[in-house]
């Protein structure tokens, strides 16, 4: 199950990178979505996975029986997700604001706040 | 007394929730947004005391032991931080009043201002690694809405790259947390510290050098270090000058300070690798940010690119790591916030004066307002490091330390940077101030206020003040700077502690 999960993780991180790497602003923004998915699920992957052992103390017994699966990683996942959800809204409204107000998607147009590019007044 | 620890956090909070529920009233909004930066300005003066005789407080959330729970550390590099950033929040905060217009007032110009301060102060303060994510995200959030407030065009370009690198180096940021967990089952700061410190490192130091650079990836995005700067000089001459201010004195610096931090508890295995990577990219960052600066033509372009630069000097003490260039490090940073700071507000008042940031359009300004030209001068010899002043001091210790480590070629860089950024702090000086006003544009009419001036005056009279007091001033920096090359103070006050 790691396996495939490790191999969903890189495609994941690929395909992240490819679309970061591409001058379209909404592409861009695809690829900072999936950066933040493939992240996920490597902290969720990290500590190894664990089926069928909730990591609930049983009736009776005093301490966790090994083995259960780390709910730490799923915690900090959780956190993550929250984060990154306000974080992409944000991103989706500043992207929309930008568009009707610079008239372009592209990034390679946007020069007004480039070094060298046109001057401020 | 340690419950001192929860204010600087707690203080900004208050009152940016107070902020947007008078959002009806910009007045009370201006009268609290000056109100918060004081309060936190006397806790902070209060926590630095605290720790000045080299005590480490911690605060255990909650009463939660402490690789459980969340701690909350300050030592004395923390503290100094802190009261920087509550001094910088203080004077921006003055000057806000003046130079923010009424528009981005009403839509929560200060309750963003005191959102930001709390991100900063958190991360300062936190001593676990995942909560130090979660400020960084907080501080990330206001920092962006503040850039894209006004939704001026330039401003939009300039947010849009801001926000997108930033995402990016968070997602790094929270892998690399990912990775570490897996390697070491906890994210307490000081539980990493032992952790990794009982590490056999020849059988895991691929794992161990990826996850360090990982790290510094995440962080020198954060830091603008070379090669990963090219947003802070395309974003940080679009908002007004006072947001732009705020954030060349403190968002970069708690880039720098995540990095002091982990490079100096947490990844110590393979220091031969990592710090000689450190202190090379602190040469390159130096050099090219100051390359950078000099083809600007533009007031606040300049200052961007300098940031850069100056960011390489502070790196550099961390790459020789030894307890004086640590102690160079701590003190450079402490030096660094004023003056740049500083630097941003005027250019604010000149821009203001001037109806343009143009460099070649500008001029006369020596002889229309004299006041002005002496307090840019003040923190621009600063910066180049002319010998009364702090940054003189500053770039002293840490060549000092360079020297002893018999790393020449970095100090022959700092030596020569140094030279570049007098060069171009002449150049501002001859273009906006000496220059005879050029023909074709009219002299402005618009007169200076008092809460425009005085925020910079109380900044550079601190600059001339450490300089004069250099020898405390130093013995603060040195303190720290051995607190920080003692890992095993932090680890007993955090873990030891508890009880």
């Amino acid at each position: 199950m790691e396996i495939i999960l490790a191999v969903m993780i890189g495609g994941l991180y690929a395909s992240a990178i490819y679309m970061i790497l591409r001058r379209s602003l909404v592409k861009i923004l695809i690829g900072i979505v999936l950066l933040s998915q493939a992240t996920n699920m490597l902290i969720f992957t990290s500590p190894g996975l664990t089926r069928g052992n909730s990591p609930v103390i049983k009736p009776g017994e005093m301490v966790l029986s090994q083995p259960y699966s780390d709910p730490l990683p799923q915690a900090l996942v959780l956190t993550a997700i929250v984060i990154s959800f306000g974080l992409t809204a944000f991103a989706l409204a500043l992207t929309y604001r930008a568009y009707k107000s610079v008239g372009t998607d592209d990034l390679d147009m946007m020069r007004s706040s480039a070094p060298g590019g046109e001057e401020i007044e | 007394m340690n419950n001192l620890l929860v204010l600087p956090i707690l203080i900004p909070m208050v009152f940016g929730v107070l902020c947007l529920l008078t959002y009806r009233s910009s007045h009370l909004q201006r009268l609290l947004g000056v109100l918060g930066t004081v309060l936190l300005f006397f806790v902070s003066a209060l926590l630095f005391i605290a720790t000045l005789n080299s005590q480490i407080l911690v605060l255990q959330v909650g009463s939660w032991p402490a690789p459980y729970g969340i701690t909350l550390v300050a030592d004395l590099f923390s503290a100094t931080m802190q009261l920087l950033t509550s001094i910088v929040g203080l004077a921006v905060g003055w000057y806000s009043l003046a130079m923010i217009s009424e528009g981005r007032i009403s839509f929560g110009y200060f309750a963003l201002y005191h959102f930001l301060m709390m991100g900063v102060n958190g991360a300062f303060l936190t001593g676990d690694i995942f909560n130090l994510y979660v400020w960084f995200e907080v501080m990330l959030i206001s920092s962006f809405v503040l850039m894209a407030l006004g939704g001026e065009r330039a401003q939009m370009a300039g947010a849009i790259k801001y926000v997108a690198i930033n995402l990016i180096s968070s997602a790094i940021f929270l892998a690399a947390l990912g990775i570490l967990y897996s390697v070491a089952g906890t994210l307490n700061m000081a539980d990493l510290a032992v952790k990794f410190s009982q590490i056999d490192i020849d059988s895991s130091r691929a794992l161990i050098s990826t996850l360090s650079v990982l790290f510094l990836a995440a962080f020198g995005i954060k830091a603008a270090i070379f090669p990963l700067f090219f947003w802070l000089p395309a974003s940080y001459h679009t908002p007004p000058a006072a947001v732009a201010a705020i954030f060349s004195g403190l968002l970069t610096k708690v880039g720098v300070y995540a990095l002091i931090r982990v490079f100096t508890l947490i990844f110590l295995q393979d220091a031969v690798f990592t710090h000689t990577l450190i202190l090379t990219l602190s040469g390159l960052t130096m050099l090219i940010g100051v390359l950078g600066a000099m083809a600007q033509n533009e007031f606040r372009r300049v200052l961007s690119f300098h940031i850069v630069s100056q960011i390489g000097y502070m790196l550099m003490g961390l790459g020789l790591y030894t307890p004086l260039a640590l102690a160079g490090s701590v003190f450079y940073i402490l030096h660094h916030i004023i003056v740049k700071t500083n630097l941003f507000l005027v250019s604010g008042v000149v821009e203001y004066l001037g109806k343009t940031a143009v460099l070649k359009k500008l001029g006369g300004l020596y002889r229309s307002q004299p006041v002005l030209a002496i307090l840019f001068l003040i923190p621009a010899m600063s910066l180049a490091g002319i010998p009364p002043l702090s940054g003189f001091f500053a770039k002293f210790n840490l060549i000092k330390a360079g020297l002893l480590e018999s790393q020449y070629w970095v100090v022959g860089i700092a030596l020569l940077v140094s030279l570049f950024t007098l060069f171009s702090m002449i150049k501002l000086w001859n273009e906006a101030f000496w220059k005879p006003e050029p023909q074709e544009y009219s002299a402005s009419n618009r007169k200076i206020t008092r809460s425009m001036i005085l925020p910079i005056v109380f900044l550079a009279s601190l600059t001339v003040l450490i300089g004069l007091g250099i020898g405390p001033a130093f013995e603060v920096a040195m303190r720290a700077g051995l607190q920080l090359s003692d890992p095993a103070l932090y680890i007993s006050a955090v873990l030891g502690g508890s009880r």
